[in-house]
């Protein structure tokens, strides 16, 4: 068990393609670590990187107190969980689990004892003596997962893992995953391009746009106070409404109507505001800092429903409880504590 | 998948007639005129022909020169076989590695594929000519007076480099588009598992290969024992006085040379059997061992 300190970290391809841009993160012992963000953001660049199958070009990567940058993915110390699993076809499933820890020259006594107790834990005691190709994805799934157990290693790595399972599936293994994690306490990091898998497994999200990072922060923390107006529309479902305003003497301008601030700083000029679909809310009482939206559909949740339409010409998606009353034209509220102001050419809050 | 049927019941068979008669006439009929003449004894000039029973298949394993060349025809064949698989293998799993100029290489190495047995011999040959073969030249440095069909072992070495030089292409070809169909993140994840290289190719990469390696095996055999009769040919020039040949020229030799036609014959059908028998072997023994996915 140990930190894992990415520092500065660069990753050039020939012809100057820079697929990560100067990455630092700072990995507690025990944390579990998301890298999201959409493909070809780095998140997967980076993780083969602190897994040593991809050199760094730039930068230094440490596993508890040791460099890694020049260490041979073998004596990391780390395991690695594929997207397609990667399990040695011509092997059982036992062969499978042991043999990262044969080739380490661990006791045969000792492999036996890890191996009983991976299959104990992931349910894959009757399985032990099948070949991969007579499992199910579930259960493939489940034996990159012991793979990765029995080593005991300083960290996991797991690169997008439940993106091959069936939706069902994937929930009961975030599940899984996750608190197995919690249990072993081993350093993890995690990349998905499922931000609802990084919202619901992450200790901390790492947020990942064009190699750079976006945000650091608990999924709590980037939900909502996003630094950026890509982390907005990029975490939470439905995406966080990006709306053209602008500011003028104080106040919070979009097209024709105003939005009341409660005395919150807005600056002038062109600005974006952001606000989640559940920050807002039927207006009651007079028209005082309401705005007006026209509706064009409603999808209907059960619990909620999602009332699509447009705010002067900018469209915008609101969540009002069930059976909340609906015509043509609604008048709303937004909630002036939860809203995010970004600058339209940076992208950044302010 | 879809289920044709044929308006007509005939039609099917219509449309198998030229494949069955392709193998008809050009493998059932001999083979059958070939066990047929294996009895008799025929006139070299076609007068006719007399039953002998067994007698040309045993006067062929009684001879001592039959004997010899059987012997030789094993040695070949093993150390062809042996040889073109593991310099293919070799070769195809360090063209895998190579990330520049990998195309060129990779054509360079296959090309002499492209080359017609007998082109394979000539060419072969002049490597070993007596006055210009930089082979020979090589030999003498290390004070190895070659003398290619003459010597019968310096002819036996000829013959192997050259049979195996033609080999290594097709075996490279396979053994690349079967390392190149083992998955990248298979071996990523064999490279954390296990930090010796060979240990690796022993462990993961070697088995994925099985299959590729067992279909080559057969193919290899029956390469060395019939389709190195081009190289054998030019080598030895019709005139195998005592150079070494196998079993499939001297089947030739007595049959079209010598117009011993039955003897040729029995020693045709004994081949077959070899064959027969090295197949069954093969897919009993070997494939029980060879994981397919």
């Amino acid at each position: 068990m140990a930190q894992v300190t990415i520092e500065n970290v660069s990753k050039s391809y020939a012809g100057d393609v820079r697929a990560v841009n100067s990455v630092s993160i700072a990995i507690e012992d025990g944390e579990f670590i998301v890298l999201v963000g959409p493909s070809g953001c780095g998140k997967s660049t980076l993780l083969r990187m602190v897994a040593g199958l991809e050199s760094v070009t730039e930068g230094t990567i440490r596993i508890g107190e040791r460099t890694v940058n020049e260490v041979e993915p073998a004596e990391r110390d780390i395991a690695m969980v594929f997207q397609n699993y990667a399990l040695y076809p011509h092997m059982t499933v036992r062969q499978n689990l042991a043999y990262g820890l044969k080739n380490r020259g661990t006791p045969k006594a000792e492999i036996d004892k890890r191996v009983a107790e991976a299959s104990r834990i992931l349910e894959l005691d009757q399985y032990l003596d099948r070949k991969p190709r007579q499992l199910s994805g579930g259960q493939r799934q489940r034996v990159a997962m012991g793979r990765a157990i029995v080593r005991e290693p300083a960290a996991f790595l797991f690169d997008e893992p439940l993106s091959n399972l069936d939706a069902k599936l994937r929930v009961q293994m975030r599940g899984e995953i996750k608190q197995l994690q919690r249990r072993l306490a081993t350093t993890s990091i995690y990349v998905t391009h499922d931000q609802l898998e990084a919202m619901t497994m992450a200790d901390r999200i790492v947020v990942l746009n064009g190699g750079h990072v976006e945000q650091i922060g608990t999924p709590l923390e980037v939900y909502r106070a996003p630094q950026s107006a890509f982390v907005a529309s990029f975490i939470g479902s439905p995406a966080m409404n990006l709306i053209a305003a602008r500011g003028e003497g104080g106040r919070l301008v979009i097209g024709d109507q105003t939005v009341t601030m409660n005395g919150a700083e807005v600056p002038n000029g062109p600005l974006t505001l952001g606000v989640r679909a559940e920050d807002m809310a039927l207006a009651s009482g007079n028209g005082d800092g309401h705005v007006e939206m026209a509706i064009d559909y409603v999808e209907e949740l059960g619990a909620s429903r999602l009332v699509h339409g447009r705010l002067t010409d900018e469209r915008l998606a609101l969540s009002l409880p069930s059976g909340a009353p609906l015509s043509d034209r609604l008048s709303i509220t937004l909630d002036p504590h939860r809203l995010h102001l970004f600058d339209p050419d940076s992208g950044r809050r302010i | 998948m879809k289920r044709v049927q044929f308006s007509s019941p005939y039609l099917p068979y219509l449309f198998l007639l030229p494949q069955m008669t392709v193998v008809f006439i050009f493998f059932y009929w001999p083979s059958v005129q070939a066990i047929q003449s294996s009895f008799y004894l025929e006139d070299p000039f076609g007068f006719g022909a007399t039953f002998v029973g067994f007698d040309n298949y045993l006067e062929a394993f009684k001879s001592s020169h039959y004997q010899q060349i059987a012997r030789f025809t094993v040695v070949f064949t093993i150390l062809v076989t042996v040889f073109s698989l593991s310099i293919g293998l070799l070769l195809a799993t360090t063209a895998d590695t190579v990330i520049r100029g990998s195309g060129p290489y990779k054509t360079l190495l296959i090309c002499v594929y492209a080359i017609a047995p007998p082109v394979a011999g000539l060419i072969g040959m002049m490597f070993f000519d007596q006055h210009i073969g930089p082979f020979v030249t090589m030999a003498a440095w290390f004070g190895w007076d070659m003398k290619v069909g003459i010597d019968y072992v310096d002819t036996a070495f000829a013959m192997i480099v050259v049979a195996v030089w033609k080999q290594i292409p097709y075996n490279f070809i396979f053994f690349l588009s079967g390392l190149q169909g083992i998955p990248v993140s298979v071996r990523e994840a064999a490279a954390i598992d296990n930090r010796s290289r060979l240990g690796r190719f022993r462990t993961v990469t070697l088995p994925l290969l099985a299959p590729t390696a067992f279909f080559l095996l057969i193919i290899n055999m029956t390469y060395s024992l019939f389709d190195t009769f081009g190289i054998i040919d030019v080598i030895v020039k019709d005139k195998a006085a005592n150079n070494p040949i196998t079993l499939v020229y001297k089947v030739y030799m007595d049959g079209f040379r010598g117009n011993d036609i039955g003897g040729s014959a029995a020693q045709s059908v004994i081949l077959m059997l070899i064959v027969l028998l090295l197949t069954v072997f093969q897919f009993r023994f070997i494939e029980r061992r060879v994981h397919y996915n």
